[in-house]
């Protein structure tokens, strides 16, 4: 069955790290459960309906993950997930002993994570320490490991993302947990779950944080996975539905559909990663050729297999989405402000770029649906809009014609 | 035509872009993000980026079926306007910002990279009308005597305004609000923007005093004697009444204007209303909207100074360098610094800074 989403304008999608259409069979369950009312907290007949699909649905994605069910706590948003574990981490380690206001973040989250810490750091007394990244891409270990000896006792949660969302290099996790020894591990690996090699108990965490709609589930519904016995403070508080630390009824058919897409991910990841790592280095190929000067950022052993984030010297990257748009090819630069303003990607600075190059770059990102037609046909229109680009970027703010 | 729509979140840009694509142009609606702080900037100011205005354009561009980006226009914004209105106002002058973001960024930056991306044209919301002739296009005033803004839009040289399309000139601005309520554009009943866009809180003299200093100065009357203080004389423009908090009355008591910025001495000269009387004009930087006028000779045409100005008829000469404009009936207070726009008829001439008047 053919993925339903593409309409008439967006004919080559290449955003799947924003979001990626829906899996027929989450579709499928989603609208099936939707037609079953019933509140999975209710004591009676309707609601242990209810709740027994929420179960199943938890017990699908633990194994997904390689943890216990118990250790799903179902939430609205990966930004919720990381909100929770930051905020319910700080607060938990301070409430024990105020000394303990460290929180250590990688240079190159997301927002979802550096707002939250930077919130800590502006309104709770939180001192943050940011590990810088390697220019290929790479938390610096060693950066971490004087962090941590110098600030030992006093920190009360690590962040490091899985795998990073703009340029796709995966993170040394196994080895920051090691490090940080009984200090919580916060990973955000909402980019990572379903595509890569994933797994809560090996790694060691403290907690993580998936989400379905990056993985062919629907739109708002997410798990923060916290290791059992941890207790952390709430950010919402009400009728305590998920382990007395996230409140608020329970999206059952959002869940339910996040369990069958869970299970799929798993089920097709290894063929997905083939397929989807040969397109990349087809893109990449493909737009090396095209133009000579392309740089890729990012670069490691360890890959996902489908995000692709490349630099045009002499561009700037709304003007290449803007053409590549205008000819059905959907990509993204970064992330941009509430008013919708392309800001220089954080990323691209913490691995040394300079504001200049870091402002000519676009992201590619490939999914289960992507052809090698579509990496072929970027190939084909690459060199041109970049060579628009670059006239844009020299004329502009020099005026037209300035008439004597 | 492939082209540009600048879409500020208003009424008038909305049915601006609606009517080039009715008209049968590939259009592409834009925003201009016009500060690095939007949520600073003024809400429902002219052209500008806050939250709201955007996505008001946003909506417009969905309701119109039209793709739809923001532009980053801020650091030329800051570099060509903003910076630019600071030191107009430390100079003595009293500059008007639309005019120079319509000379530097809507038909500048990005009509530029507009023509640079495969782009036609730029399309704004601005009622003013363009006819096309044998040497090319004039510029005119719009029908709407009210909403006329051609006075805005005589900084363009003839390569902007070849570049330009105003699809609303031919309309009255209540037709433009039935209109956007037919086409079910729901800023047709936003109001009206007003002031200065980057500056939020609509206090002019504060926001320059913040970036200024206060610079404490006489205040002295015509025969050069103190009769006051200010916190800064470029806090004042020429005609200015109000906010002297002169002590000393005049004799008849009689109310007191600016006369003079003297920014060198940090001196205001105040006076009677009389002595604001300007008969001579003299703007410097002449920008030409059409074919050039003939140099050194006498023209007969008429002079605007402020955005809503009357047009008064005038004498005109221009050279390379400098327009200079003798009134037929004198003219109360005018400040150096502002837009002076020669009109021929209807038709825009062109236009210079003021930078002597007598």
């Amino acid at each position: 069955m053919p993925y339903p989403i593409y309409t008439k304008e967006v004919t080559i999608y290449l955003d799947h790290a924003a979001t990626t259409p829906m899996m027929p069979e989450a579709i499928a369950a989603l609208t099936e459960q939707i037609s079953n009312f019933g509140n999975a907290s209710s004591l009676h007949a309707t609601g242990r309906a209810a709740r027994k699909k929420v179960e199943e649905a938890r017990e699908s994605i633990a194994r997904s993950v390689g943890c216990a069910p118990s250790e799903v706590i179902f939430t609205g948003s990966g930004t919720e997930s990381n909100n929770l574990a930051i905020k319910g981490f700080y607060w938990s380690a301070i409430a024990h002993n105020p000394n303990r206001n460290v929180v250590i973040v990688s240079a190159f989250e997301h927002h979802a994570t550096l707002e939250p810490v930077e919130w800590l750091e502006e309104h709770e007394g939180a001192i943050v320490r940011r590990i810088p990244i390697s220019p290929a891409g790479i938390v610096d270990l060693k950066a971490l490991t004087a962090i941590i000896e110098s600030e030992r006792d006093r920190i009360s949660v690590i962040c490091v993302m899985h795998s990073n969302n703009e340029i796709g290099t995966i993170q040394p996790i196994k080895e920051i947990v090691a490090l940080a020894g009984s200090i919580p591990v916060h990973c955000d690996a909402v980019q990572s779950f379903g595509k890569v090699a994933f797994d809560f108990e090996e790694l060691g965490l403290h907690s993580a944080t998936i989400s379905a709609h990056k993985i062919g589930g629907p739109f708002g519904i997410a798990a923060l996975i916290l290791k059992n016995g941890i207790d952390i403070t709430p950010v919402l508080h009400g009728g305590g539905q998920e382990r007395d630390i996230r409140s608020g009824t329970l999206n059952t058919p959002a869940i339910v559909a996040f369990g069958v897409a869970s299970r799929l991910s798993i089920e097709e990841r290894d063929r997905n990663y083939e397929v989807v790592s040969g397109l990349r280095r087809l893109l990449a190929t493909v737009v090396n050729e095209a133009v000579s000067d392309a740089q890729i950022n990012g670069n490691s052993a360890h890959m996902l297999p489908g995000i692709l984030s490349v630099t045009f010297p002499g561009t700037e990257g709304d003007s290449l989405l803007v053409m590549l748009d205008n000819v059905g090819i959907s990509t993204s630069t970064g992330s941009a402000c509430s008013a919708g303003v392309q800001r220089t990607s954080h990323v691209l600075l913490a691995l040394g770029l300079s504001e200049t190059v870091a402002r000519g770059t676009l992201r590619f990102s490939l999914g289960r649906t992507t052809t090698e037609s579509e990496v072929i046909r970027v190939g084909e229109v690459i060199a041109g809009i970049v060579m628009k680009a670059r006239a844009a970027l020299t004329i502009t703010g020099k005026g037209v014609g300035e008439e004597a | 035509m492939r082209v540009i729509a600048a879409m500020s979140g208003g009424v008038d840009s909305a049915v601006a872009a609606a009517r080039m694509v009715d008209a049968g142009h590939e259009v592409i609606g834009v925003h201009l993000a016009l500060s690095s702080n939007p949520q600073k900037y003024r809400s429902g100011a002219r052209g500008c980026c806050t939250i709201e205005d955007s996505h008001d354009a946003r909506r417009a561009a969905d309701v119109i079926g039209i793709p739809f980006y923001i532009w980053d226009m801020a650091e030329e914004f800051h570099d060509s306007v903003v910076e630019n209105f600071i030191e107009e106002y430390s100079q003595g002058r009293t500059p008007n910002p639309c005019l120079r973001c319509n000379e530097k960024i809507k038909f500048a930056a990005v009509l530029d990279r507009a023509k640079a991306l495969g782009y036609d044209a730029v399309a704004t919301g601005h009622y003013a009308q363009l006819r096309k002739n044998e040497n090319g296009q004039t510029m005119h005033r719009a029908v709407d005597p009210l909403k006329d803004q051609s006075y805005v839009l005589a900084v363009l040289n003839r390569n902007q305004i070849a570049g330009a399309l105003f699809p609303l000139g031919d309309t009255k601005k209540e037709d433009i609000r039935k209109e956007a309520q037919k086409r079910g554009l729901f800023v047709a009943n936003k109001p009206d923007s007003h002031d200065i866009c980057f500056i939020p809180s609509g206090n002019n003299a504060g926001w320059l005093r913040d970036r200024l200093g206060n610079q404490s100065g006489p205040i002295v009357n015509e025969l050069g004697e103190q009769i006051g203080e200010h916190q800064g004389a470029f806090t004042y423009t020429i005609g200015q009444r109000r906010g002297l908090h002169l002590s000393v009355p005049t004799e008849t008591g009689s109310p007191r204007y600016v006369l003079q910025v003297e920014a060198k001495t940090n001196t205001v000269v105040v006076g009677s209303r009389e002595s604001l009387a300007v008969t001579t004009i003299v703007g410097e930087k002449p920008i030409w909207c059409g074919e050039a006028p003939q140099k050194e000779i006498q023209h007969r045409g008429f002079a605007q100074v402020r955005a809503h100005g009357a047009a008064l008829a005038c004498t005109f000469t221009a050279t390379d360098t400098s327009i200079t404009a003798q009134l037929d009936e004198p003219l109360m207070g005018l400040a150096t610094g502002q837009g002076l726009a020669i009109y021929d008829g209807d038709r825009v001439v062109g236009s210079a800074t003021v930078s002597e008047t007598y």
